[in-house]
């Protein structure tokens, strides 16, 4: 059994149980090959001290261990370190390969061979193979790395018997001579050759475990193993015509400016279309008045209510006008659910076509002005459906300057789809030309607010660095399992949040402060910005929810500039109450608070402004 | 030559890359020194496109100044 230095597995292996470990690069489909080995019979834990889940279950007398896809082993960020550790920590490794881009995905192979340990590929998406016109030979590159190669198309079951009945005949594959000649001088200082191979590839947390220096060898290492994979490559791939010919050229007009805005407008718009229209009113129609509204309020008032005079404090917690059972659920449930599915779906679907990464390269350069990079359109996309969903998203940006930015950005200048609907009745309303100066003051607000916090804000963003995979057309599995995922994650996340959003607001509106404040913002409402007392009632309102804030605003008989700058005071404004708790829970209460009250300043000075030149 | 200069459809050899934290991960996704390309797309100011076989990589224009290359004919 091979041991494990401090590090961290936290899973429990009965005595004569072999740990099989499953690794691969993102995407390749090993999700796939792990539910085929365990079934139903998962367990879910989390690494310690991380956000990093891990997946484990049983096949045979394996403890079957699920890794976090990564491009090879060290500790360049949380993932790798979860991989790294589990890694180490194994007996048997099936390492999942994408076939089409072996040249990528040999990387994290070979590595895994120079470690020592006893491992079967599988040779994953070999559809895909024939499809772009590669043929590879399998024979060839199984004796080049001296494992079991087994082609396998997961998501097809082609292949997957074969690979369960490979496992017991894993080997250690063809190590790099000059590797285990340099391993040797590490031979007595650690637990074992994958620990020696990490030391001297630099790794230092590795190296710290064993109170050892690292040896400051890696460009050198890894420069060899590059060498190494494309003769490998070389000897193993063939390309028999420029086949895909079709999906490379899609590939382009989607990147190339002059087809690729065109196609991102079609596409903004059939999403619109989709979510804006049919989700927005259609389904969430259904789900929130006649569901929800309907049956389910009635039902829980008439419950509670026979037990608590909904007329006392606990009453009006519970199933009050913001009650944590009435309005909560309603508002999740109701509203909020199919809209996140609905934008998880079409996420997933540009992502598995290979769209996502594309679009993120088109609009880098309009991004980089604003201290982004091209990744940060995904969380402003989503912001359009849930700024709270959205907020949370922001963790896949690179640097702590980005995420601030991108989630001033979200909370000031994108409307959620709770909003949106209300806004786009109201402006409609007004005509074609303050539909255009909304849009304008938005677009203007979000453009200079981003320069400015590209200018002020220590520090450098990242730059953009992405994989364009190949176009393909999604596999609806995939895309269901995605959403499901995410969803749940964010119900799981979000949910305490909105329930505690409720409690806050019942909260100040038992205790009057909801009047106290509406009367101290008053001030600056008829002062500043022009507009009738009670739009500051719509305007906290819009904080418990975004909605309800813009439906406020309706009835309260305006002009078309008064209507018009508090819709545009409303957008900017504050987002809802939830989404400002997961903005403190993200960015921590400091950068939170100037997050929070520099929308309130932007979003009085922007609809002052308007209110000036109009 | 940096990387930005390459001209579209030009094939060039990656020889060096002068940014610490970008190296080690690069060098995963098949971005190192001694690694030919073909700059398929450069976007106007943004990113440039890198393709090798089937694989293509999108590279910032800002990293593109941190990255040198050489031609290859």
């Amino acid at each position: 059994m091979g041991h494990c230095h401090d590090c961290n597995v936290n899973i429990k292996v009965k005595d004569g149980e072999k740990k099989l470990v499953l690794a691969g690069n993102p995407n390749v489909g090993k999700s796939v090959f792990f539910n085929k080995l365990t079934g139903l019979y998962v367990d879910v834990s989390n690494f310690p001290g991380t956000t990093v889940d891990i997946s484990y279950g049983r096949y045979k007398d394996y403890v079957v261990m699920d890794t976090p896809g990564v491009y090879g082993v060290s500790s360049f960020n949380e993932e790798e370190t979860v991989a790294r550790d589990i890694i180490l920590f194994g007996d048997v490794i099936l390492n999942v390969v994408d076939a089409v881009h072996l040249d990528r995905d040999l990387f994290l192979t070979k590595q895994l061979i120079d470690m020592g340990k006893p491992m079967i590929i599988a040779l994953n998406l070999m559809d895909d193979v024939r499809r772009n016109g590669l043929t590879v030979d399998v024979k060839k590159l199984e004796e080049l790395l001296g494992v079991p190669v087994i082609p396998t198309t997961a998501i097809k079951g082609e292949g997957m018997d074969e690979v369960l009945n490979y496992i017991d005949k894993a080997r250690v594959g063809n190590r790099n001579p000059q590797l285990i000649e340099k391993m040797k001088a590490y031979a007595d200082k650690v637990d074992n050759e994958a620990e020696a191979l990490l030391v001297l590839e630099d790794d230092e947390t590795v190296a710290e475990r064993h109170n050892l220096k690292v040896s400051g060898m890696r460009d050198e290492i890894y420069g060899a193993r590059r060498k190494e994979i494309d003769e490998i490559v070389a000897k193993s791939v063939k390309e028999t015509n420029n086949g895909a010919s079709l999906r490379t050229k899609i590939g382009r007009w989607m990147l190339n400016p002059i087809t690729g805005i065109p196609m991102l407008a079609v596409t903004l718009y059939i999403m619109f279309k989709i979510l804006g229209v049919f989700v927005a009113s259609t389904v969430v129609g259904f789900t929130e008045e006649t569901i929800m509204e309907g049956m389910y309020r009635p039902f829980i008032e008439g419950i509670v209510g026979s037990v608590i005079n909904p007329q006392t404090f606990l009453g009006n917690m519970l199933i009050g006008e913001f009650g944590v059972l009435t309005m909560a659920p309603v508002y999740i449930l109701g509203l909020l659910l199919p809209l996140i599915i609905g934008f998880y779906v079409m996420m997933s679907i540009l992502e598995d076509s290979g769209y996502l990464p594309r679009i993120a390269a088109l609009v880098d350069r309009s991004l980089t002005a604003m201290g982004l990079n091209g990744k940060a359109i995904i969380p402003m996309i989503l912001g359009f459906g849930c700024v709270t969903m959205a907020t949370m998203t922001t963790r896949i940006l690179g640097t702590k300057r980005e995420k601030i930015i991108a989630t001033m950005l979200l909370g000031l200048a994108i409307p959620c789809s709770a909003q949106l609907g209300v806004i786009a009745g109201l402006i409609s309303q007004l005509g074609a030309f303050y539909t255009v100066i909304y849009v304008l003051s938005i677009f203007i607000v979000f453009v200079i607010v981003g320069t400015i916090l590209n200018k002020v804000m220590p520090g450098e963003s990242s730059q953009l660095l992405i994989d364009l995979p190949p176009i393909r057309i999604p596999q609806l599995r995939n895309v269901l399992m995605k959403t499901i995922q995410k969803t749940w994650m964010f119900l799981k996340e979000a949910t305490p949040l909105f329930l505690l959003g409720a409690l806050l607001i019942s909260l100040m509106e038992y205790t009057n402060i909801l009047v106290v404040i509406q009367n101290a913002v008053a001030p600056i409402t008829v002062g500043l910005l022009d507009l009738p007392k009670e739009t500051a009632t719509a305007f906290i309102m819009g904080i418990i929810r975004r909605d309800f804030g813009a439906a406020g605003l309706s009835t309260i008989s305006m002009t078309s500039v008064q209507t018009l700058v508090s819709l545009v005071v409303m957008t900017l404004f504050v987002p809802c109450i939830a989404a400002i708790m997961v903005i403190f829970k993200e960015r921590g209460y400091k950068d939170a608070l100037v997050i929070w009250l520099g929308s309130f300043v932007v979003a009085f000075l922007a609809g002052g402004i308007i209110a000036f030149i109009l | 030559m940096t990387l930005d200069k390459a001209k579209k459809g030009s094939k060039v050899r990656i020889t060096g890359i002068n940014d610490k934290n970008i190296k080690s991960q690069a060098i995963r996704i098949g971005l190192y020194e001694g690694a030919v390309f073909m700059c398929s797309e450069k976007l106007p100011g943004g990113p440039v496109i890198l393709q090798s076989k089937l694989q293509e990589i999108a590279i910032g224009r800002g990293l593109a100044t941190n990255i040198l290359v050489e031609g290859v004919q």
